[in-house]
C-alpha cells in the first residue's frame, strides 16, 4: 500500500506526536533530540512527521500566536443562513478574502439558530473589521442571506490544541 | 497596533515566516534562518524569547484531531447575565473545553469541545448541562472550507 495513503497514525507515530506536542526543541537538530528521547533515529522521526504532514494528520508545522497580546482584539464570528445548493459557492466567495481566518459549515439548531455557514475575522481594530464585513457581504454576494455578526466580548480560555492530554484539538482552531 | 506589544522588525519577519510552516529536515532552524538572513543562533534566541514573553503559545505541529480519532465540536450556551461568572467557571473546568469566548448574542457563550473519541463529545455536553442546568447547543461541523488562521504582523 502506498504509505501516503495510510491516513492513520500508528503507535510509534503517536509517540512522536506526544514528544513534540508542547513544542519543538529549540536546538540545532530538534528531530535528533526527539529521536534520542524515543530511541529512534533522526531520519525515522523526520520521515514519520513528513508522512503525517503529507496525509493531513498534521495540518501545519509552525507557530501559534497568542493573538490578543499582539493586538488582535477584534474577533468576529460571522454566520449566514445559506441553502445547501449555494453553500460551496458562498464559501468560495468568502474564502477568497484574505482577511478570513476560518470558514466552516455546521449543523443548524432550529428554531433558535438558523445559521449554517461560519467564518471568522481576527483584526486589530473593530472599525476595520466592521468595514471588512460590509465589503465581504457585498463583494461575495452574501446580502441575500440572513446573517449575524458575533464579536467576542471576552476571552475566558485559549488553551489551543493539545494532543495526548484529555483534549486534543486545534484552535481549531477557532 | 493599539495598546499592544511592539515587535521588532526581525521578530515580525520571524513570526510571519513561521506561521506559514516549518521545514521538517535535519537542521530546520538553520534553513529558516538562512531564508531570513540571520544566524541560526539568533533565530533560536528570538523564538525562545517570544515564547517566554507569552507572545507565542506554542511552536510545533497543529493536528487534525479528527484524523487522530478524536472528536471536536463548537457549542454555545444562553447564559443569564447574573450567572455568567459561575457558568464560565463550570464550563472551563472541563479539560475538554479548548476555547471559550463571550459573544454578543443571546447565545452568549461559545466554546470548542475536543475529546479523544467522538462519542465523548455527548458525554461532556451532558455533564455541562447537568452542572449548569442550561441547554448546550451543539454545532457539529459538516464541512471545512478553510483554516488559515494566520496573522500578518
Amino acid at each position: 500500500m502506498n504509505k501516503l495513503l495510510d491516513r492513520y497514525a500508528g503507535p510509534r507515530d503517536i509517540e512522536v506526536l506526544g514528544a513534540i506536542e508542547e513544542g519543538l526543541p529549540l536546538c540545532e537538530r530538534p528531530f535528533a533530540q526527539i529521536g534520542e528521547q524515543l530511541g529512534m533515529s533522526e531520519d525515522d522521526v523526520i520521515s514519520r512527521l513528513a508522512r503525517m504532514k503529507a496525509c493531513g494528520i498534521i495540518r501545519r508545522f509552525g507557530l501559534v500566536l497568542q493573538h490578543r497580546p499582539l493586538g488582535f482584539r477584534a474577533n468576529a464570528m460571522l454566520v449566514f443562513d445559506v441553502p445547501q445548493e449555494r453553500l460551496d459557492a458562498a464559501a468560495r466567495a468568502i474564502t477568497a478574502h484574505d482577511f478570513i481566518t476560518l470558514c466552516y459549515c455546521r449543523e443548524r439548531h432550529l428554531p433558535e439558530w438558523r445559521y449554517n455557514l461560519y467564518c471568522m475575522i481576527h483584526g486589530c481594530d473593530r472599525d476595520i473589521v466592521e468595514r471588512q464585513i460590509i465589503d465581504l457581504k457585498e463583494s461575495a454576494q452574501l446580502l441575500d442571506f440572513a446573517s449575524q455578526t458575533l464579536f467576542s466580548v471576552r476571552r475566558f480560555k485559549q488553551t489551543g490544541a493539545r494532543f495526548s492530554s484529555a483534549s486534543h484539538s486545534e484552535l481549531v482552531q477557532q | 497596533m493599539n495598546g499592544s506589544v511592539e515587535l521588532s522588525k526581525i521578530d515580525r519577519s520571524i513570526i510571519n515566516s513561521l506561521q506559514g510552516g516549518f521545514p521538517v529536515c535535519d537542521e530546520p532552524y538553520a534553513q529558516v534562518a538562512a531564508s531570513l538572513g540571520i544566524s541560526e543562533a539568533k533565530l533560536i534566541a528570538r523564538l525562545s524569547k517570544l515564547l517566554d514573553d507569552g507572545l507565542l503559545s506554542r511552536f510545533g505541529p497543529l493536528y487534525n484531531p479528527e484524523r487522530l480519532g478524536g472528536g471536536v465540536t463548537l457549542a454555545a450556551l444562553k447564559v443569564p447575565k447574573e450567572r455568567f461568572e459561575e457558568v464560565t467557571e463550570l464550563v472551563n473546568q472541563h479539560p475538554e473545553v479548548a476555547h471559550n469566548y463571550a459573544r454578543s448574542h443571546a447565545l452568549n457563550m461559545w466554546f470548542v469541545i475536543a475529546t479523544e473519541s467522538p462519542e465523548q463529545i455527548d458525554e461532556v455536553i451532558e455533564r455541562i448541562e447537568a452542572q449548569t442546568q442550561l441547554q448546550v447547543f451543539n454545532f457539529p461541523k459538516q464541512k471545512e472550507y478553510f483554516i488559515g488562521l494566520r496573522f500578518d504582523l
